[in-house]
């Protein structure tokens, strides 16, 4: 196998690949598809570019955490769900809540989490993140008994469709009130932190 | 759902506590007392119900009245008490956090030197009111990010490979080529019909008694015509061995693993 003979037959060997791929495929290892390393940029353009053949079709090109995949487009999902034999889950408050403060605030152990909650966070609710493969443990906090620092995953963001923490939906309107709120120091580096 | 099943009631009725309808949700900071075991199943816990408590009332988070926030939420605490002890310990916790506020509230300020310095007993709750707030916000938009499974799926080409134990490529190049060799190999153990060869030791004898005419030495190895096959090499050894037992030729070696050699016997030179 050598160099593709056009552009085209490029994007058609990107294209396969990654349609054929069990997980996101990233520009590097695009690019080892070929004989002739054609260069990340060549790659980058093309992988637009066949993100652009695809439009109006019921798959995408998208660019999750990780690389590169195909998805389904979010509106034939009602069409996909009819063939599903159960439901996908619906998390509760509990869970979500719990997702939230380890997305944004991780790492965090189950005492912060319990704290910025105001209660008690059940077993059950971590082992559900958990078992989804959302979260884990990353380390143990320095203090006693040691508990564990909850921290997101790749996975987390991958299902999710973003390409880093960065993309999280931003903590936007609450902030600036709490900016107004005249807190002491050490309680602000305590809300910040 | 009570208003589903019994469509005599108002479109107003929100639900049925003890078999009486409800009408609105409680107001301000005063719920009844019976509709807050209704209530309670929606929260999260004391954060949450103060949150709500704070935003049904439009009270500024940033300046709680805590006396009547305080009284409604001990309420609330008494009927949990009555009917959901499990729970009760989280909001208990909170109940004296609330009144030791009140309390400090309450309590005269001396003045200081500093004001700016002067720390609101509030402050603290006001911090986590918010704080979970925002998380609680979040939780929701996060909740909305589409997600794998339940919003779009991945696609991917069904590669039969992954699910089949990898086995060797097979070329039908290969085929072929373990084809002949089993050829080969039949062709080396295949039954030979013996037939009686139209081959004449004697001829032979005279063939090699030619090649050895000119009186000298002569190769063993050069007296066989590879060309003749087996039969026929066979032959010419069975005739060489004739020749030698009818002292026709000499059959000489110098020493082991040495070059035979044949030379005419002296006896043979007036065969021609």
């Amino acid at each position: 196998m050598g160099l593709p003979e056009s552009i085209e037959e490029f994007k058609r060997v990107l294209e396969t690949a990654l349609l054929a791929a069990p997980a996101p495929l990233g520009v590097g290892e695009l690019r080892r598809l070929f004989d002739a390393d054609p260069g990340p940029d060549l790659v980058r353009r093309l992988l637009g570019e066949l993100a652009d053949d695809w439009r109006g079709r019921g798959v995408e090109l998208v660019q999750p955490a990780g690389g590169w995949r195909f998805q389904t487009r979010l509106e034939y999902q009602v069409y996909l769900d009819r063939l599903k034999q159960e439901r996908p889950p619906k998390y509760s408050r509990a869970v979500l809540e719990t997702l939230a403060i380890i997305a944004y605030r991780q790492p965090v152990t189950r005492g912060d989490i319990e704290d910025i909650r105001g209660v008690v966070v059940s077993t059950n609710v971590l082992k559900t993140l958990e078992s989804r493969g959302w979260v884990d443990v990353v380390g143990y906090r320095d203090t006693p008994g040691r508990p564990g620092l909850y921290a997101t995953t790749r996975k987390f963001l991958e299902e999710l469709g973003l390409r880093s923490l960065a993309e999280l939906p931003p903590l936007t309107e609450i902030e600036r009130i709490m900016d107004l709120v005249d807190l002491p120091k050490t309680e602000e580096q305590a809300v910040q932190g | 759902m009570n208003a589903v099943l019994e469509p005599a009631l108002p479109d107003s009725v929100i639900g049925r506590m003890y078999g009486q309808p409800i009408f609105d949700l409680p107001k301000d900071l005063y719920i009844p007392p019976d509709a807050l075991e209704v209530i309670l199943e929606a929260f999260e816990g004391p954060l949450d119900l103060l949150l709500y408590l704070i935003r049904k009332a439009n009270i500024n988070v940033l300046d709680i009245p805590m006396a009547p926030l305080t009284a409604q939420y001990l309420e609330y605490v008494e009927v949990m008490r009555h009917h959901n002890l499990e729970l009760a310990a989280d909001y208990l916790l909170m109940a004296a956090t609330l009144l030791e506020i009140k309390s400090r509230m309450l309590l005269p300020r001396p003045a200081r030197a500093d004001e700016a310095d002067e720390i609101d007993p509030r402050a603290e709750l006001v911090r986590r009111l918010l704080e979970y707030e925002q998380v609680k916000m979040a939780a929701a938009r996060l909740d909305e990010l589409p997600r794998v499974e339940r919003d779009f799926e991945w696609v991917g080409v069904f590669v039969a490979e992954k699910v089949v134990e990898r086995q060797p490529a097979v070329s039908l190049h290969d085929l072929q080529l373990a084809w002949l060799k089993i050829a080969r190999q039949s062709r080396l153990k295949r039954h030979h019909t013996i037939q009686r060869e139209e081959l004449s030791v004697r001829e032979h004898m005279t063939l090699i008694l030619r090649k050895l005419r000119d009186d000298a030495f002569v190769v063993f190895e050069s007296l066989f015509d590879p060309e003749l096959g087996v039969p026929g090499l066979v032959v010419s050894f069975l005739a060489t061995l004739e020749l030698v037992k009818e002292r026709l030729v000499v059959v000489t070696q110098n020493e082991a693993f040495a070059p035979i050699y044949v030379k005419r016997a002296d006896g043979a030179a007036g065969i021609d």
